[in-house]
C-alpha cells in the first residue's frame, strides 16, 4: 500500500491510501517505523481517510505502533477513519487506547 | 439448482485481496448493501488470513500448501467455508476467545476470529492436530430490508 506523510509543526501524519491486510501490512509497519526513527516528531497522527478496506491484522499494526510511541511518550491519534475502519476500531475496542480526533 | 462457488489457492497473502473480492462478487446477485459487502470482506479475509499465517508454519510441504474456499447461495443466506490442510487448532474454544493470539510477537491482535463472528450470522470451527481447519459462515444477505 502507497503511503505519505507530511509533519506539520512537530506533528507526525501518515496517509496510507489502499487496503491494509496481511499483504500490506509489512510495507505499512516498514515505512511507519522507518519515519518514526528519522524524523522529529511530538505527537503521531494516522489519517485513515483512504484505507478503503482493514481487518484484524491492521489492529495489530496500529496497536504496535501505539505501543512503541507510547514508551516515548508520545501520543497516537486516528484521524478521518473511512465507515469501513471506522467499524473495525470500534467493534475491535481499540478506541479504548487510541483517540480519535 | 443452488448456485455454488469452489475456489482453490496457494496460501499467499497476496491472494486474500482476491479471496475476500471473488467472494463478494459472488453475493452481488443476492443485492447486498454497501456495509453487507465489506462485512463479508472482512469476515472472509480474518479467514484467509488464520490459513496463511497459521496453517502452514513448516515450508517443506510435498504438495503447495492450499487454501479452499467454497461458497454457496441459497435465497438470501450466503454460506462461505474457508479450510486448509494444514497444522489445525489444539484448542477451537481458546483460539475463538477475543485478543487470543500464538504469535504476540508478530503484532497479531488477537481478533479475527470474533471479527468474523461480529460480521457474519453464524460461525462454525472445525479442526483438529494435523486435521487442517474449517471455518463455515453465514451470512443472511438483505436481512435489514426483509
Amino acid at each position: 500500500m502507497k503511503i505519505a506523510f507530511e509533519n506539520k509543526h512537530n506533528t507526525l501524519i501518515a496517509y496510507p491510501d489502499g487496503e491494509l491486510d496481511e499483504c500490506s501490512s509489512h510495507s505499512l509497519r516498514e515505512a511507519l517505523d522507518h519515519e518514526f526513527r528519522s524524523e522529529r516528531f511530538n505527537s503521531f497522527v494516522m489519517n485513515m481517510s483512504r484505507v478503503s478496506f482493514m481487518d484484524s491484522t491492521g489492529i495489530g499494526v496500529l496497536l504496535g505502533r501505539y505501543k512503541l510511541l507510547r514508551s516515548k511518550n508520545i501520543p497516537f491519534y486516528v484521524e478521518a477513519p473511512t465507515p469501513v475502519v471506522d467499524k473495525i476500531l470500534r467493534m475491535s475496542g481499540l478506541y479504548q487506547v487510541i483517540t480519535r480526533i | 439448482m443452488k448456485n455454488y462457488l469452489k475456489l482453490t489457492f496457494p496460501a499467499l497473502s497476496e491472494n486474500e485481496s482476491f479471496a475476500r473480492n471473488a467472494v463478494a462478487a459472488f453475493a452481488v446477485r443476492a443485492n447486498p448493501t454497501v456495509e453487507e459487502t465489506e462485512d463479508l470482506k472482512t469476515a472472509v479475509s480474518e479467514a484467509v488470513t488464520n490459513a496463511v499465517v497459521h496453517a502452514y508454519p513448516q515450508k517443506d510441504f510435498d504438495a503447495p500448501p492450499e487454501i479452499h474456499i467454497e461458497a454457496d447461495l441459497c435465497g438470501n443466506a450466503l454460506t462461505v467455508t474457508v479450510r486448509d490442510e494444514g497444522v489445525g487448532i489444539a484448542d477451537v474454544e481458546a483460539a475463538l476467545q477475543p485478543f487470543f493470539t500464538t504469535k504476540e510477537d508478530d503484532e497479531r491482535s488477537g481478533m479475527g476470529f470474533t471479527l468474523m463472528q461480529s460480521f457474519t450470522d453464524g460461525l462454525t470451527v472445525t479442526s483438529a492436530p494435523g486435521a487442517g481447519t474449517a471455518v463455515r459462515m453465514i451470512k443472511f444477505i438483505g436481512a435489514k430490508n426483509a
